[in-house]
Parts: structure tokens; sequence; C-alpha cells
């Protein structure tokens, strides 16, 4: 029991950070229809610049903010300037091949996607990083027999206030139905007035700056970072993405969730070394029986 | 006075095509003007340029004294234009709520003017009170075609653009539809309604435009366009009613 409640705790905490990369795939493929290629680099982007942050920070981390405050200040840091990367990506790698097509875009996500990558091999080289111990907060829960770090709690807990806000921006505020008939038919939204540039503008801050709080993280939770954490975390979260049904934000959600516990499921009780091939085989399963996503329900359309 | 919007040889290619050959028209305060149409004509094309939605090659478009050309669709929202489109094009997927919510996207921050709006469209569409939690697409088509003008109206608009409002209704639909926009007109909006349905559209309208291949064939006052010979057969059935005659 206890190994379950753990592997259940250790599942959502990665679930998580697979549902925040997800929303940032699932909004911009909505608006655009285009798949982001970059967006797990602006994840790994992420994680690198808390990482200075806390490095160069240290002295007064530790000695002014306190762990838990210099765990905010580097999310918050990162987040602000990969969301300024995010619009510049945009700009210069999107909007000027538009017109071109949906296949060109494509092709253009995946050279930002290289260039994110060598960029960040090339400030903060090729081997891996590890993020200072000294400065990520230690402590240790025991309930029962149930070991858990008080770190995963506070990472749950802000994973989850962090989907939450977006569900409600997303879900319950106008701007959010405007973003939503943007997905819809853009045409016809610009008709009521929703400004295009200005959805534009806030799906290439918001999931890129959920992707770097994201990859502060995974920094902290796992410690050790790669200039290609990226790729492995965004072909993750994509499949997530298209698990919850592409272009469905509360999907992309679940769909993370429910890819992070199966795979410590399956990591803890039937083999580590499998974890990703009961990830791919569910994703190959869902392409197969529901092709729209397990949450990508279509609505009937009278004509 | 002068008219609230004006349309001056108006030039617009859509799809490589040049579909709008210098149209000039024009729209007074508080009156319906029809255009009338076959398919193919340009009547879409004309309401989409109006509405910001695809570029002008030449021509101009007046609002107001306001100069239209340049300015994109979300602002023309703003100045007092709104547009319910062809084939109604709700928001599927959102509530009717919502989609009257974004309706009044222009001025969402003030709360009042948007219920006292929304207030207005459910008098005028008593059912869209009724079907307000559930989504769009579950809405028949005549519901969606309410929800669609309804929608248009949230912003409040000086001039409502209507794109073939009786377009696969059934005749009685069709017929609640043009009293509604009969009553929309007398409440103070001026509508430049596109209809294939000359019968029903020349029964509202004060003035009307026939547009053929990009082009104003014909132009006039209501009551002139009906006593027209040519279109009457053309557009009214006469020419169908002719040919019947002839058996």
């Amino acid at each position: 029991m206890d190994v379950f409640l753990e592997q259940l705790i250790n599942g959502l905490t990665i679930g998580s950070f697979y549902a925040l990369i997800a929303l940032g795939y699932s909004m911009v493929y909505g608006i655009l229809k285009l798949i982001n290629f970059a967006h797990g680099d602006f994840f790994a982007l992420g994680s690198y610049v808390g990482y200075t942050v806390l490095v160069f920070g240290s002295a007064v981390i530790t000695t002014h903010f306190g762990l838990w405050g210099g765990l905010m200040a580097a999310m918050i840091i990162a987040a602000v300037c990969v969301a300024f990367v995010g619009i510049m990506v945009e700009r210069a790698a999107y909007r000027p091949i538009y017109p071109a097509g949906r296949l060109p875009a494509v092709v253009s996500a995946l050279g930002a996607s290289i260039f994110i990558q060598n960029t960040i091999m090339v400030i903060w080289g090729p081997r891996y990083q590890a993020y200072p111990a000294s400065l990520i907060p230690n402590i240790h829960i025991q309930i029962g027999g149930l070991h858990i770090t008080m770190l995963q709690i506070v990472i749950l807990i802000m994973s989850f206030m962090l989907l939450g806000i977006l569900y409600w921006i997303i879900q319950k505020t106008t701007f959010g139905a405007a973003i939503r008939a943007t997905a819809l038919d853009k045409d016809t939204a610009s008709l009521m007035g929703v400004d295009f540039n200005k959805v534009i503008f806030f799906i290439f801050t918001l999931g890129p700056a959920l992707g770097a709080m994201t990859g502060v993280m995974v920094g902290m939770y796992y410690r050790q970072i790669s200039f290609t954490m990226g790729w492995n975390y965004g072909l993750k979260a994509f499949t997530a993405t298209i698990m919850g049904g592409i272009g469905n934000l509360p999907g992309a959600m679940f769909g993370g969730l429910i890819l992070g516990v199966l795979e410590m499921f399956g990591a803890a009780y039937i083999s580590a070394a499998w974890k990703d091939v009961f990830v791919f085989l569910i994703l190959i399963l869902v392409l197969i029986f529901r092709p729209t996503g397990l949450f990508g329900e279509k609505v009937a359309e009278k004509v | 006075m002068a008219p609230l919007l004006i349309v001056e040889n108006l030039h617009v290619s859509y799809g490589g095509i040049e579909a709008l050959k210098g149209i000039s028209l024009y729209l007074d305060q508080g009156e319906i003007a029809c255009v009338l149409g076959a398919n193919g004509a340009g009547k879409s094309t004309l309401l989409q340029a109006i509405s910001g939605l695809i570029p002008i090659n030449k021509g101009k478009i007046f609002f107001k004294k306001d100069e239209l050309n340049h300015v994109p669709a979300h602002e023309i929202v703003k100045k007092g234009i709104s547009q319910s489109p062809e084939g109604r094009k709700v928001f599927a997927t959102l509530t009717v709520e919502e989609n009257l919510n974004l309706g009044a996207y222009t001025r969402r921050k003030r709360t009042d003017e948007v219920e006292e709006a929304k207030e207005r469209v459910f008098v005028l569409f008593p059912i869209l009170r009724k079907r307000r939690r559930q989504l769009a697409g579950t809405l028949s088509g005549g519901e969606q075609q309410m929800l669609a003008i309804g929608r248009a109206l949230m912003s409040s608009p000086q001039v409502l653009l209507l794109d073939e409002p009786s377009l696969g209704l059934a005749p009685i639909l069709v017929n609640q539809i043009f009293d509604i926009i009969r009553e929309i007109n007398q409440q103070g909006t001026a509508i430049l309604l596109v209809e294939q349905n000359a019968h029903k559209a020349l029964g509202i309208a004060r003035n009307g435009y026939v547009l053929e291949n990009g082009t104003i064939s014909t132009s006039g006052s209501a009551e002139e366009l009906k006593s027209d010979q040519k279109i009457q057969e053309a557009y009214l059935g006469g020419a169908a009613l002719k040919n019947y005659k002839r058996f």
C-alpha cells in the first residue's frame, strides 16, 4: 500500500510536469494548428535559467530569501525570460511563414528547436549540470511507511495551482472564451472584436512561461539537467497532448497526469526499463481506438 | 444628412479572382438596404470587405466620415459595425451564453452593459434564454441563426451586416427571422442585408442593389426593384412562372 501511494504521488508529480508542458503544445496547436516543436526546449531553457539564478543568487538566497524564496525567484525569473524568448521565436520563426501553410511552419519549429537546444549548449556547455544541493529544500516527511519530501508536496501544490489558474482563465473568463473561439474560427472571432495578435501574444508568453516554471521544478526535483532534456520531456508531453485530444486544454492536463501515473506504476510494478514502452503503447492504443484523444469529444454540428 | 456607411468604387479580390469590380453603395441611418444576387456574385465578399476580413484593392469604405480601408476587423466592431456571417458560424463548442458574451467582447469590462445587451437579445429571441447553458453546436439551424444575429447585436452596433439569414431555414422560420430583422431595425439599427431570397428581402428593405458578377447591375428603391421586369424574372420566380404557364 505504501509503495502504491508513493508511486501515485511520484506519478502525479511527474504527470503534472507533463501536463504543464502539454498545455503549451495544446494552446499553440489549438490556435495555429502548428506543432510547436520548440516548446520542449523552452522548458529546458527555463530549467537552465533557473539554475543560473540559483547559482548566482546563492549568497542572497541563503542569507535573505531562504530556500523556498530562492525556488520562487528562480521560477519567476525563468518564466519571464523564457516568455520573452517565446515571443521572439514566434516573431522570427513562425510569423514570417504563416502564409506559406502548415508544413513549412512545422519545419521552422524543428529549426527553432535545434537552435534553442544548441544555444543552451553553447551558453551552459554540453555536460550535465546539477542544481546545487545546498539550495534545494531538504525536508523529509514520514507518514506511516510513506516517505515523501516537502519539496515534492510543494511542487505538486504549485503545479496544480498553475493548472487550476490556467483552467480558470481558459474556461471561465471571457478572454478564455475568446481564445477558444479563435481556435475554432479565427475570422469569426475577429468579427467579435478579438485581436488575433493579442491571442498569439498570450499563448506565446504563457505557454513558454509555464514550460520554464516546470523546467525549474524538474531541476529541483531531479537535480540533474541537460541541454537535450527538452526533447525527452517534450515528447512525453506531446504524447499527453495527443492522449487528451490535441487542442483540448483540460484534455492535455488530464492526459499529462494519466501519463505520469501510468509511467510510474509501470516502472514500479513491471519494470523500470520498460516504462517508456508502456507510455508509447498507450499512445498507440489511443490513436487506434480513439484518434480524437480520450477527451477529444466532437460536438455534432447541425447544419 | 450624410449616409452612415458609404462604399465607393470598391474592388476586392478573393482567392486570386477579382470578385468585386467597382461597387458603390450607401446605407442611411436607420434604414434597411438589401443586396441581392446569385451564388458567387460577390455578396459575401462585399460584407467581408466591409468588416475588414479581406483586403481592399481599390476604392474606399467610409463609416461616419472615417475611412475603414486599413482598419483591422477587430477594430471595425468597436467602431459600430458588426456582422452575422454566412452559414451562421456560431462557436459550436461554446455555450450559447459564451457566444453572446463574445459578441460583446469589445466592451467586456462594462458588465452591466453586457447584461443589458444580453437581456435585449433574450427579449428578441426568447428561445436563446432557455438554451443559454447549452453548447451552440447542439442548437437547431434556426436557433443557430438566431444566436448568430443575437451575437452580432451584443456590441449594440449602429450598422448590422446580415449575410443570408434565411439560408437553409424552413419557410415559417424565415418569416420569423425577417420579422425580427424588421424589429431590430425599428429599434434604430441600420441593416445591410445580403440575401438570395429577394422576395422577402425587398419586402422589408427600403433600397436594394442587385449584384451580378462583381458589379451592381441594378439599384433603386425596393418598390422599383419589385416591379422591374428583369428582376422579377431573375430573382422573384417570374421566369419559372412564365415557363410553367407554357405547359
